[in-house]
């Protein structure tokens, strides 16, 4: 199927029509020959003095090479991330995950799915909570974006929400805790005293293949008790 | 680990309506109007849909928001989903719509996902989703009618080769709502039915909706007409979130006394529109709401119901959602 397959050329919104004009760009990759190393990739460009322009039809090696730049043009766009300035380039077709992880090194934000269904992405846009793999970094330029290594204090200490879910052991592998704090904090934001039921609600949008849901609500309501009471 | 990332197109962030629908026009089928991105990004990400151009609708904020109007309401077509089920206007006066707002899929989704893309999202047939060349992508076959398919998800009602179902929780509360389509193109404005604005496969069956490439949903308008009804909206799925229906029934339902003056009966998810049922709407008026007329309700709703392999527990549910619905 061709959506599976991770070889499947990518192409860009205006492809070249196929070999016309270009015929000493088309490079045909057989699926055997696709692990490509980047030193004879680049022997490999030399050699059939392949262009630019021929890049469409490399999918395959040049997945190995960049994987960026048959995507589309990058453009330099100014972010808020964590209360600070961050200048990146970024794909038209670029999700805040990717940027987050790959261009910003903010690892704390996580990709499960990478489908809007499992939540370890989850990040804060303003106050509100949204699944950062399906959000396009381009669309978040004026906004407040906050990840799980904004929401510590300013002497470093943790943020009442991390510390409810040590002081309640809620996670156990840990990998969908980030999404599970934001979340966590999403919730007290908007509702400071939830019912567990409330708190359930909100936090449905994220999963924990270890199944610590219940530990997980202990350590909202903790979080929600000690800052009630603070 | 690199996870995959979208093939490239062109992004567009109009930031008005005009701009917005001369660019569709522009691009035609080979556009993509962008609203909350919660049913595209998954699409693109597949390489299921391969626009060259994405109109992003962030920034048109004229069409987010609620407002009240001389006979009903008119809900942006960006409004999220948390904003309908949290808008104390529509809770008070169209609690249907808020129910079934709050029952799509999970938090994050519905802080992103905008009333117009629940109404316009497409099929979740898995197998047109995986890309396969079925009647649906333009093929000449259908995967999830053959023998042994999979299909508990699929129609029980309306199939035509298509057997496909209308995920939509909204849609469902609006059409019981009697509730208008305001769709704008660079050319004008024209104003459809809910009941009428989704598409069958017997008529296009490369569509969800009536919607050509270049309109674009505005808003939707909630006349007054069932202010004050009784309401009725549950939703069974596998999961008691992040799902879609299997099946859902929305009731709109108005009484004198004992006595049933007017109602409007939809079920979503059993066929690829969201299936009003007129004649029990007409039979139940005038009768009393009880559970004789329930039981009546329940086993008139399911005539002419036919099962594919998988899915013959779609009958006794609808019939049991219809029945619990009328009894209130």
């Amino acid at each position: 199927m061709s959506d599976m397959d991770p070889f499947e050329p990518v192409r860009t919104s205006r492809p070249p029509s196929p070999s016309v004009g270009h015929s000493d760009t088309v490079v045909i990759v057989p699926e055997a020959q696709t692990k490509w190393s980047r030193r004879n990739f680049i022997k490999g460009v030399i050699a059939s003095g392949v262009t630019v322009s021929g890049a469409v039809y490399f999918g395959p090696a040049l997945t190995r090479v960049n994987p960026l730049s048959a995507q589309g043009v990058e453009r330099l766009i100014t972010l808020n991330i964590n209360g600070q300035t961050r200048r990146v380039d970024v794909l038209p077709g670029e999700t805040l995950a990717m940027t987050l992880r790959y261009k910003l090194g903010l690892t704390g934000t996580k990709l499960g799915c990478d489908r809007a269904e499992c939540g370890a992405c989850t990040v804060l846009i303003g106050d509100v909570n949204y699944y950062s793999c399906t959000t396009l970094t381009h669309r978040v330029r004026n906004r407040e974006v906050t990840t799980v290594e904004g929401l510590e204090g300013t002497n470093g200490e943790l943020h009442p929400v991390q510390q409810a879910f040590i002081d309640e052991l809620s996670p156990q592998c840990g990998f969908c805790t980030p999404g599970q704090v934001m979340s966590a904090v999403a919730l007290l934001r908007s509702n400071p005293t939830p019912t567990r039921d409330e708190a359930r609600v909100a936090m449905a949008g994220n999963l924990c293949r270890c199944g610590a849901y219940d530990h997980y609500l202990n350590g909202v309501m903790r979080a929600a008790e000690e800052t009630s009471n603070a | 680990m690199m996870k995959d990332m979208i093939p490239g197109f062109e992004l567009i962030q109009p930031t008005s309506i005009e701009g917005a629908l001369n660019l569709l026009e522009e691009y035609g089928e080979n556009g993509w109007a962008l609203a909350g991105g919660m049913d595209s990004l998954g699409w693109f990400k597949n390489r299921g849909k391969r626009p060259e151009a994405v109109i992003d609708l962030e920034g048109l904020d004229a069409l987010k928001g609620i407002d009240e109007t001389a006979d009903g309401i008119e809900i942006g077509a960006l409004t999220t989903l948390t904003e309908i089920e949290l808008n104390p206007l529509i809770r008070e006066r169209f609690w249907l719509l808020a129910e079934a707002a709050s029952k799509v899929a999970s938090p994050q989704i519905r802080n992103a996902g905008t009333l117009g893309g629940n109404l316009c999202q497409d099929t979740r047939c898995w197998y047109y989703r995986y890309g396969v060349s079925c009647y649906r992508a333009g093929g000449n076959t259908c995967y999830a009618a053959a023998p042994e398919a999979l299909n508990r998800e699929h129609a029980i009602f309306g199939a035509s080769r298509c057997v496909a179902v209308s995920p939509s929780d909204t849609a469902t509360a609006l059409v019981a709502l009697d509730a208008e389509m305001v769709v704008r193109n660079s050319s004008g404005e024209r104003v459809i039915k809910a009941e009428n604005f989704f598409m069958e496969p017997a008529v296009d069956i490369m569509r969800m909706t009536v919607l050509d490439p270049e309109d674009l949903l505005i808003k939707v308008r909630i006349p007054n007409t069932w202010t004050g009804a009784d309401f009725y909206f549950e939703k069974v799925s596998d999961r008691g979130s992040w799902d879609f229906p299997l099946v859902s029934v929305a009731l709109a339902i108005k009484s004198t006394g004992d006595r049933i003056d007017d109602a409007r009966i939809v079920c979503g998810a059993v066929q690829c529109i969201p299936r009003r049922l007129r004649n029990v709407e007409a039979m139940i008026r005038g009768q009393g709401r009880d559970e004789d007329t329930a039981a009546q309700a329940g086993a008139m709703a399911i005539q002419g119901a036919k099962v594919l392999n998988y899915n013959h527990f779609k009958i006794p549910l609808m019939e049991n959602l219809v029945k619990r619905a009328v009894r209130g």
